[in-house]
């Protein structure tokens, strides 16, 4: 069974020391490998950004598309064959501002697949602008007077959107990550992993430190029931959104490759191509 | 008696014209009778004119006709309309409920015949077009029997009895013409046809089936004119192969779900307009790059932006041969049938995955929507492809080291494994990689890998890159063009030879790589080459300069106003050019 240094790779991430990213390249390794997984049998596609290289930093198969589209990638991978386990994973600008329209569908497709998104609140590879998971106030060389426009409020968006797996957590907690990345795999359906994951070099304001200090973990929550649609919609705004843990879960939800008529149980990869000569046939007719 | 007719139903959006076409269309063919069908229809629901103008001969036909026999009106608007397509001695026959009115001292003749009337006393005036429908194959001299299986089918479901009054509609409808006809019946009444069983269908269901047929068992897509019937058709056909089509939030996502399909092994395709095809650009580099297969079809409709969105053009050429920034190597097949539309898709999928890259089969508006009477579709000429895809199972990876997904090979092509497959683990990336597909800006890497890619179309093999009827060695003239002007320019060039001129034909097949091989031979044989396109500048008559040369013999005949080439137009406008 392999172990989370078969996950590993000989490729050197070009992200800064310090960067929250090193955490959730570690907790994937390590959840992989406690579900049990071999390397080939995980998926891993990302998208552009510095967050976006990690589908080369792990030894599985990976794929880096083109920027916001990781999710659309990674459904196509999934649709052509259930049997992988797919993980999708990006910044928050790829995820939340230029491919917000894909996060949002993917979220209520409900294709089995799980989605990490590093959220820096910041663009790291361009050198330092604003994202849409920015403060209001937030300078940045594209908003040099602060940012005037609100930061989503991303997890209470997947609840809307029909999210049936919402989760939250901060790079330096290796373990609840790993734990969390576990239970998404497992999960029978569209799972969402928002990491805070600090950019050491362009966010000054939201570091380690600051993380520590606001943010709010689930478990110290007195009868926190992630079931419970409407108890995690109220915690995650008396919070600001500042939670970690598992917020939400619907197990009950059928998967979208569960749910579609005639979709095949097998990977769909390994359908025979060539139609019979009886549906040929068949097909032809119909337009006799 | 005739060999061939054009007959025209029009009427307001909504009110049924196109099951009117549908049903008169289908016991045509059921008669062995070749078919081309087009409609014109607007970018709205209900209300505004339509109408579907059906050409019938007893040999192919593959374009629209000049003029028109018999028109069937149901409003003053459709003759008002339409009017001036009539030959002399055409005929109008509309419902007498509008007390139609045609303009005076025309050589057209009016029957008022009461659609509604006599469907209102049957029972409903819903089939008010099988009354129309009747009408119309009194003048043909059609038997009415013809119908009763058409009619069957449609209505079977709704119980016998529904069936029977239809049937009646048909018979009054018929009964009632020939009595207004009289001496006149046998004016145009048709040759008879030989029967033969024939497909009759528009080209997005022959793209469809081609999809099927060439192994596509997932689609992705979103909702456009004129290509979503390609989506329809296969969301109908695909549950039974085990596969899907998912319609996406847009056409980026439709893009780049079938890159993460075909990735992972499975035959799927796109399909979209225009618009839908700019969002997909930076996505067909992806695939390129990648070295991904991927196919999508584009019906080209008017642009740019919304343009005429369900009208007929061709004016994305250079952007399918051009479009994506950076250099890729890609495929642009255009088929000028149906029944090429068919075998091309097929064959798409194959030449995907053999040279792992994008292919684009791109169609028009005329020739997705306008429906054909299509020759027998042999099962033997499918056949599957795949490439450099390995099948085996791979010896074990030394320390961790990638799989060389993108090996540098003499002729470019790489092994291409699947996810899930064991020793197989490779990166893939948009960005510049090394053989492993780890990223790597080195120059001399950067150097390899480009000519990798770009050497793999030299050896493309393609069966018919240019369709050509080109007997004469010294011609006046040579027509070229792609896509659905094909029928208009064959009309052309007969009448153009009855009047002594020796015309050869060329009609571009595969647009990219350009067939210059095929192409130069036969613009030197020419005094004079014209292309014929559907755009304002001329985009493939700029191709061929560009690849062929000879600039000083090529002039262009163009139209850009929505409609489709008539072989009227082609010829004259070729006269004033000789």
């Amino acid at each position: 069974m392999a172990t989370f240094k078969d996950f590993r790779n000989d490729v050197k991430p070009n992200w800064c020391p310090g960067c929250g990213d090193f955490s959730v390249q570690a907790a994937i390794q390590r959840a992989a490998a406690n579900v049990g997984l071999e390397p080939h049998q995980l998926a891993v596609i990302s998208g552009i950004g510095c967050s976006g290289r990690i589908s080369g930093y792990i030894h599985s198969y990976g794929f880096h598309g083109i920027h916001g589209r990781a999710l659309p990638i990674a459904q196509g991978v999934k649709m052509a064959n259930r049997d992988l386990t797919v993980i999708a994973a990006g910044g928050d600008g790829d995820g939340f501002a230029i491919g917000m329209g894909h996060t949002i569908h993917a979220i209520r497709r409900n294709i089995d697949i799980t989605y990490i998104v590093m959220d820096n609140q910041i663009y790291g590879l361009t050198k330092g602008q604003t994202s849409p998971r920015s403060d209001v106030g937030f300078k940045t060389k594209s908003t040099p007077q602060g940012s005037v426009e609100p930061a989503l409020s991303i997890m209470e968006m997947a609840l809307s959107a029909g999210a049936t797996f919402v989760a939250q957590s901060f790079s330096s907690d290796l373990k609840e990550l790993t734990h969390l990345i576990e239970e998404a795999i497992k999960h029978k359906g569209f799972s969402l992993i928002n990491v805070f994951s600090p950019c050491v070099t362009y966010n000054k304001v939201n570091t380690y430190d600051w993380f520590k200090e606001h943010l709010t973990n689930l478990s110290t929550i007195d009868e926190y029931d992630p079931s419970d649609r409407t108890m995690a919609m109220q915690t995650l705004m008396k919070h600001k959104g500042l939670v970690t843990g598992l917020i939400y879960q619907n197990k009950e939800q059928k998967s979208y490759q569960d749910l579609i008529h005639g979709y095949s149980e097998t990977p769909l990869v390994h359908a025979n191509l060539q139609l019979s000569r009886e549906k040929f046939d068949e097909l032809v007719a119909e337009f006799m | 008696m005739v060999s061939q007719l054009s007959w025209k139903v029009g009427g307001q959006q909504g009110e049924g014209i196109e099951s009117t076409g549908e049903i008169f269309s289908i016991a045509l063919n059921r008669l062995g009778y070749y078919l081309y069908g087009y409609r014109h229809f607007s970018s709205r629901i209900k209300g505004g004119h339509t109408n579907n103008k059906i050409r019938v001969s007893t040999t192919q036909v593959r374009s629209v006709a000049d003029d028109l026999d018999i028109l069937v009106a149901f409003d003053q608007e459709s003759i008002d309309f339409n009017f001036h397509e009539l030959r002399d001695g055409g005929v109008v026959i509309a419902d007498a409920k509008f007390n139609p009115v045609i303009p005076e001292g025309s050589h057209v003749t009016l029957y008022a015949v009461p659609f509604t009337d006599i469907a209102t006393n049957l029972g409903t005036s819903l089939m008010k077009n099988m009354v129309a429908v009747g009408a119309s194959s009194a003048v043909l001299g059609l038997d009415i029997n013809v119908f009763q299986e058409v009619v069957e089918g449609i209505f079977g479901r709704k119980g016998q009895q529904v069936v029977e009054k239809n049937m009646e509609a048909i018979r009054a409808g018929a009964q009632f013409m020939k009595e207004q006809l009289g001496e006149n019946l046998q004016l145009m009444k048709l040759d008879q046809a030989d029967g033969k069983k024939r497909m009759y269908m528009i080209g997005n269901d022959a793209i469809a089936l081609g999809a099927l047929a060439g192994g596509a068992r997932f689609m992705a897509a979103y909702p456009i004119t004129p290509a979503s019937e390609i989506m329809e058709y296969l969301i109908k056909k695909l549950p039974a192969l085990g596969g899907t089509v998912i319609q996406t939030e847009d056409e980026i996502a439709a893009c780049t779900m079938a890159i993460g399909a075909n990735y992972a092994g499975v035959r799927t395709l796109t399909a979209s307009a225009g618009p839908g095809l700019s969002l997909m650009m930076e996505a067909i580099g992806l695939s390129g790059i990648t070295e991904t297969p991927l196919v999508i079809v584009d019906t080209q409709r008017g642009g740019p932006s919304t343009g005429l969105p369900t009208k007929q053009e061709q004016s994305d050429l250079m952007a399918m041969i051009y479009g994506t920034h950076g250099e890729i190597p890609k495929i642009v097949m255009a088929p000028s049938t149906v029944q090429e539309a068919f075998y091309d898709m097929v064959e798409a999928f194959n030449l995907a995955e053999e040279y792992q890259c994008p292919v684009i089969v791109l169609s028009d508006l005329q020739l997705s929507l306008g429906k054909q009477t299509v020759e027998p579709l042999e099962y033997e000429k499918i056949q599957i492809r795949r490439g450099k895809l390995v099948a085996d199972e791979l010896p074990p990876l030394a320390n961790k080291e990638n799989f060389k997904r993108y090996e540098i090979t003499d002729d470019g092509i790489s092994p291409r494994v699947l996810p899930g497959m064991i020793n197989g683990i490779h990166h893939v990336t948009g960005v510049e990689h090394a053989e492993t597909g780890k990223p790597s800006e080195v120059a001399s890497n950067r150097n390899a890998q480009m000519d990798k890619r770009l050497r793999k179309l030299k050896q493309l093999k393609f069966q018919t890159p240019v369709h050509k009827n080109a007997k004469h060695e010294e011609a006046d003239v040579l027509l070229v063009g792609f896509n659905s002007t094909r029928g208009a320019i064959e009309e052309a060039m007969e009448r153009l030879e009855r009047d002594g001129l020796k015309v050869n034909h060329a009609h571009v097949r595969l647009i990219h790589p350009f067939p210059t091989d095929e192409m130069l031979p036969l613009v030197q044989k020419a005094k004079k080459v014209i292309v014929v396109e559907h755009n304002a500048t001329g985009q493939l008559a700029n191709l061929l300069k560009m690849n062929v040369g000879h600039a000083e013999k090529i002039s262009s005949i163009l139209k850009y106003d929505g409609n489709p080439f008539l072989p009227n137009e082609v010829y004259t406008k070729s006269k004033e050019l000789l």
